[in-house]
């Protein structure tokens, strides 16, 4: 064929690429990961003036405890901890997987934690004292704070599905607005219990520790709500119609499902499921209530779940991979503080990893074909 | 001065805030990008400004200017990173905007106690009071001449970026392609440069939040505060239904409400929590209502959240 | 007076990856002050020809010429430097936007000041004769008024030659006779049309020439006045060829499925099917014939319940399905499949396996909150088998399998259900020729069983060898249902274009009805009412 003279040719050109094997798409993102590390180092490196081991090995004994420096209760304790943050992190991240498969932008797990966390602190604290009189009392108020932390949940989590299934109203705008009116209300009854801005402590409704440990509960949960989520969404009915809806409307429809019915019924599911772990974190971990109870997870968690592509057990490992920073970074600053280190540093790492990690999705879905020039009297 | 011109001129001094961040988000969704990362955003723009003023210390105007500057570049910085990921990477929006604040808040709090060392409250009086004898004008002045270079840049800003796209060529242009970009494609525009460009200034305008944050509202202090006050921009945005003088009214209206607490007597400290909630409930309501009524002129831009593929087509 | 030569094509050709040939050496001459007919049938490269003019495509081999002088067009850009505008079948337009506010857009080089544009706007609409009011949204507007839109923008940056790809496909007769008013105007004024168009009567009405493509290839250029249209759909369809393609014979039963006045709307909320009625009978293959967009996937959606009716009754074994939901039309057994342009569309889940797509419609059944994936499992291995679909495991996602593989697996899905009503859309669309076979044999097995299968297809040659009886639409309407031994590809060709209307021809003798109908014409009636009933309920 003879091509015709052309004066502008584009420098490159991207076009969508076959699907590529498995082992290179793990590779892409592997070397993403490992890029993004060698990159965070430089920047330490530039900032402290410290050897980049040092600085991970620091990082390292945040997330793992250090025995050199710590006894062994210390060491113990900051796994505890480790695995804790872990677990309530897995935990919301699961409970928004459902959503996000069928592609509803479901950014209020925040609130929806918070206001689990709300009814069931104000069960606990309006109910618990008259309830936990009796052993049987006491199993009520606890069965009533985890029922009131679900329908919470849910409940924050149905009203924009409700709409976005009549109206087509815009979710991440709705879920992200029923966020900030749930830390409001927070602040109402924290002003209700204490006037005098004194600290908030919830005495009753406390979750029995677990082999003598407050975090058990919170682990076994998400260590159970993984092989659930598994099974659910990959074996289930409910699975198979969330994973359709999500990947096309219309075949949806096609093959005879009520969209409407499916997004309201699976927010349910999943708000009810935040609610449950905003419980949890009243009840057994926490045993207090305010705006920050959640960490900040209700957004990593969205990260979280997405990096991990919605599958639960690759959940572990990304959820694994950002408390490990958080916990590292916060060490850093304890120990690199004279070099001006500070906690946020992690998020400054994770927000580098997080940008590597997606922006390597790219080179798996497209490939940039660069034209090469052509030579005169060709 | 009376309390209803305490409460006016209060509610005008936060609602720069937002009106900075929801102008800058608007021109961003207008090319089709929902940028959730404006609470990052607006931090960083905080820290640039920070950093602007620390290079030259406390110099009349010109340090006020370097914040202005720096705090531009900053943020607009941050928002071209953003559109690296979204338009030349494709990635996805909501992601990629999240990732974005975690980032931006980051940085901010990590690098701004290094540069703090300079009195910011010095620099910062420069930035109150534009017309120092509006005293004199009664309460005219009290309630319309009191206030900051910025505040006043503010609003010239949205009245700017409204007129922009409603009057200009580029103003159509950059809507066409946040309404159907392969239209805008086919007629001959360049998609990505508008999208990069809708971003970058859009992230630099909402930068510029971030810098009267500090120098104005605050006194020259930092707080970390502002990934609320970045949320609340983008609920500024649903409410004002994509226009920068509806978010003159807007932001005006969410710092009375947001202001109220303070000046209606007799609430109890509970319900004075429970004002906080009226702007992102009215918000949640005018985003209901716009959906049902369906009416195409309060629609969000039609391809907002979609990145753009030629060959998708 | 020597005519002048507007545009000129000499020997151009266009290849598609995968060694499709688009065009291969098309000659092509437009005078100045002329209107041209593009004919030709699908797929016969009209589209990309003209694509190539207006700068969305890049010719492979061959010259352009513009007055004489040969240009190069590489964008839609450079088209209009030489003058040429072209208006899409799918309109380029913001919905938002005002019609001055699309017109003007992408235009350079001009003060930007609406309220002269709107005048500019008027003035060129007057001067055709348009009918438009340049500060109403799209959004607002009717399709003519859009397409009116697109038109305008085209003279709006001085366009000398139009060329417009069927641009009656979207009207009702009464806005085709205003906009060929329109280009007759044009014509006076001295602007060159090209018109793509697959209806016969418009050629003869409009054009002063027409061009004739098939398969890519240039046929001829004759004038419109010493021509008929019995010669032009020679020219379009070519000679008939034989295919050895079985058609099995069977003893028909009564109608399954049976089709009477039925309206549907399209998209737009134009009327896509106009007054229907058909039925198919157990054991029969009925193809449907008809140009591209004439109202056969509103059809298909109608009968599965994807697409709600405007009026009419579609009967299934004597019982109305309008308003049943899709789930319970397929537990009726009346499956749907449509091949759209993508394959992908509809039907199948692009990243789901072949195993979570064969489950599709079945997933639900079974007790217990678990899909059983075995079965399903064992049921794509076997049809794996059965169809040799190639594919590494069942697992693998269906987006990954070639285009044939894809087609195998659906149309397999379809069967393995055990339907008694097949609709199939395209099924052998862009396949080989020995996967079609193996399609064919499908069906032909079906009906062998005595199930109804709705051929919708686009080789008239294939449905001539293939079906029972062929029913022709053009433009949403039925021209005529034939048996396909006693038909002509000619007489076909000259339906779907609108030519020739056998039901006009037999107005008395009930066309489209059956004899054996599973109701009596009182029961009809009763069920007639009482959908008109629903109708009005439901607003």
């Amino acid at each position: 064929m003879v091509e015709a003279k052309k004066i502008k040719e584009p420098l490159f050109h991207i076009t969508k690429r076959a699907p590529m094997p498995i082992w290179k798409t793990i590779l892409i993102r592997a070397s993403a990961v490992l890029i993004a590390i060698l990159l965070s180092s430089v920047i330490i490196i530039l900032i402290t003036g410290q050897n980049p081991f040092s600085i991970f090995a620091s990082m390292f004994h945040g997330a793992f405890g250090d025995a050199a420096t710590q006894n062994k209760a210390g060491v113990a304790d900051t796994r505890r901890r480790l695995l804790q943050e872990m677990a309530i992190l897995l935990s919301i991240a699961l409970a928004v997987t459902p959503a996000f498969k069928m592609k509803f932008w479901n950014i209020g797990a925040q609130g929806q934690v918070l206001m689990g966390a709300l009814l069931s602190a104000i069960v606990a604290r309006d109910l618990g004292v008259s309830l936990e009189t009796t052993d049987l009392g006491s199993a009520v108020n606890l069965i009533l704070m985890l029922l009131a932390g679900a329908f919470g949940g849910a409940l924050w989590a149905v009203i924009p599905a409700i709409f976005k299934a009549k109206w087509n109203t815009n979710e991440t705008l709705f879920t992200l607005m029923m966020n900030y009116i749930v830390i409001c209300l927070i602040g109402v009854v924290r002003k209700i219990w204490e006037p005098n801005n004194d600290s908030i402590i919830i005495a009753n409704g406390h979750f029995p520790d677990l082999f003598g440990q407050k975090y058990v509960g919170i682990l076994l949960f998400a260590i159970a709500l993984t092989a659930f989520m598994f099974f659910y969404l990959k074996k289930s009915k409910h699975g198979y119609e969330i994973s359709l809806v999500g990947e096309s409307v219309n075949s949806a429809k096609y093959a005879g499902i009520s969209v409407a019915k499916i997004t309201i019924r699976t927010l349910i599911f999943s708000g009810a499921i935040c609610g449950i772990v905003g419980a949890m974190l009243v009840g057994s971990i926490d045993h207090n209530i305010s705006t920050t109870l959640d960490r900040g997870y209700g957004f990593t968690a969205i990260l979280v779940s997405w990096l991990a592509k919605f599958n639960p057990l690759f959940m572990i490992l990304t959820s694994f991979l950002v408390v490990f920073f958080l916990k590292g970074g916060a060490q850093l600053a304890d120990d690199f503080g004279k070099y001006g280190v500070t906690n946020s540093f992690g998020d400054i790492i994770i927000g580098i990893i997080f940008f590597f990690i997606i922006g390597c999705e790219f080179f798996i879905a497209y490939s940039i074909k660069f034209h090469k020039k052509k030579k005169a009297g060709n | 001065m009376d309390i209803f011109t305490a409460y006016f001129t209060g509610a005008v001094g936060y609602s720069a805030i937002l009106l900075f961040g929801s102008t800058g988000e608007i021109l961003t969704e207008k090319a089709g990008h929902l940028n959730l990362g404006i609470p990052g955003i607006m931090c960083f723009g905080a820290l640039g400004g920070c950093f602007g003023v620390s290079l030259i210390g406390n110099v009349p105007v010109v340090s006020m200017l370097m914040a202005i500057l720096f705090a531009f570049l900053f943020a607009g910085a941050l928002g071209l990173l953003y559109s690296l990921f979204t338009v030349s990477l494709r990635c996805n929006q909501n992601i990629t905007g999240l990732i974005i604040t975690t980032f931006g808040v980051g940085c901010t709090n990590f690098f701004i106690n290094k540069i703090s060392s300079v009195s910011f409250a010095k620099v910062a009086k420069q930035f109150t009071q534009l017309f120092p004898s509006y005293k004199d004008l009664g309460v005219f002045g009290e309630l319309f001449l009191s206030y900051g270079f910025m505040v006043y840049f503010a609003i010239i800003i949205a009245v700017f970026v409204a007129v922009f796209m409603k009057r200009t060529r580029a103003g159509l242009q950059l809507r066409a392609v946040g309404e159907n970009p392969a239209t805008a494609d086919a007629a001959g525009i360049n998609v990505g440069l508008y999208k990069y460009l809708a971003t970058f200034i859009g992230s630099g305008i909402a930068g510029l939040g971030g810098v009267y944050y500090v120098f104005t509202y605050l006194n020259g202090a930092w707080e970390y505060k502002i990934d609320a006050l970045g949320w609340l921009s983008i609920a500024l945005v649903i409410f004002s239904v994509w226009k920068p003088n509806l978010a003159i009214l807007g932001s005006f209206m969410f710092g009375l409400l947001y202001n109220a607490k303070a000046y209606i007597p007799g609430i109890s400290a509970p319900m004075k929590e429970a004002f906080g909630i009226a702007p992102y409930l009215v918000t949640i309501i005018v985003l209901i209502i716009t959906s049902i009524a369906g009416s195409k002129n309060v629609q969000p831009p039609a391809s907002l959240g979609l990145n753009y593929f030629r060959e998708d087509r | 007076m020597e005519k002048q030569i507007a545009l000129q094509l000499k020997n151009i050709c266009k290849y598609f990856p995968g060694k499709v040939i688009a065009n291969k050496n098309v000659n092509l001459t437009l005078y100045k002050g002329e209107i041209l007919s593009l004919l030709g049938e699908n797929g016969s490269g009209k589209t990309t020809l003209m694509n190539m003019i207006s700068g969305i495509y890049f010719p492979d081999e061959g010259q352009i010429f513009i007055n004489g002088e040969e240009a190069v067009i590489r964008s839609p850009k450079d088209a209009y430097k030489y003058k040429i505008g072209m208006i899409h079948q799918h309109f380029k337009l913001v919905d938002v936007f005002t019609a001055a506010e699309n017109i003007v857009l992408g235009v350079k080089g001009e003060r930007y000041k609406l309220k002269e544009v709107n005048t500019r706007v008027r003035e060129i609409a007057e001067r055709y004769g348009f009918d438009i009011d340049p500060k109403k949204r799209i959004h607002e507007m009717s399709v003519s008024e859009k397409q009116t839109v697109e038109i305008i923008k085209v003279l709006y940056r001085g366009a000398d030659i139009l060329i417009l790809d069927e641009p009656t496909a979207v009207l009702t007769p009464q806005e085709i006779e205003k906009l060929f008013a329109v280009l007759r105007k044009m014509r006076e004024a001295g602007k060159s049309i090209i018109i793509i168009t697959h209806k016969l009567n418009e050629v003869m009405e409009i054009s002063d020439r027409v061009s004739i493509l098939r398969k890519g290839e240039y046929i001829g250029t004759v004038e419109t006045a010493k021509t008929n249209p019995k010669e032009l759909t020679e020219m379009m369809v070519g000679k008939k060829t034989d295919l050895k393609i079985e058609r099995v014979k069977t003893d028909f039963d009564k109608p399954l499925l049976e089709i009477r006045n039925l309206c549907v709307n399209s998209d737009e909320g134009s009327l896509a099917i106009d007054d229907a009625s058909f039925y198919i009978r157990g054991g029969e293959i009925l193809g449907i014939a008809g140009i591209a967009g004439c109202g056969q996937k509103e059809l298909c959606e109608a009968i599965a319940g994807l697409r709600p009716i405007k009026s009419g009754l579609i009967m299934h074994k004597g019982e109305n399905i309008i308003g049943l939901p899709p789930k319970k039309i397929i537990e009726k057994g009346v499956s749907m499949s449509f091949i759209p342009e993508d394959r992908l569309g509809m039907g199948l889940a692009p990243s789901f396996s072949i195993t979570d797509n064969m489950m599709l419609k079945t997933y639900a059944e079974g007790k217990g909150p678990f899909v059983d994936r075995k079965s399903a499992r064992e049921r794509a291995n076997a049809l794996i088998k059965k169809l040799e679909i190639i594919t590494p495991s069942s697992e693998t996602p269906v987006r990954r399998l070639s285009g044939g593989n894809v087609q195998k697996v659906l149309v397999g899905r379809e069967i393995e259900a055990g339907p008694n009503v097949i609709i199939t859309a395209y099924p052998v669309r862009g396949l080989d020729i020995n996967t079609s076979y193996v399609i064919y044999d499908i069906l032909n097995e079906q009906k062998k069983k005595g199930t109804g299968i709705l051929f919708i297809g686009e080789d008239l040659d294939v449905m001539l060898a293939l079906c029972d009886k062929i029913m022709v639409i053009c433009h949403g309407r039925i021209m005529g249902i034939v048996h396909a031994e006693k038909t002509t590809k000619e007489d076909l060709g000259l339906m779907m274009t609108g030519a020739l209307n056998l039901t006009e021809e037999k107005k008395d003798k009930n066309y489209g009805i059956a004899k054996d109908s599973n109701l009596t014409e009182e029961e009809w009636k009763i069920e007639g009412e009482k959908q008109a009933e629903k109708e009005k309920t439901n607003g």
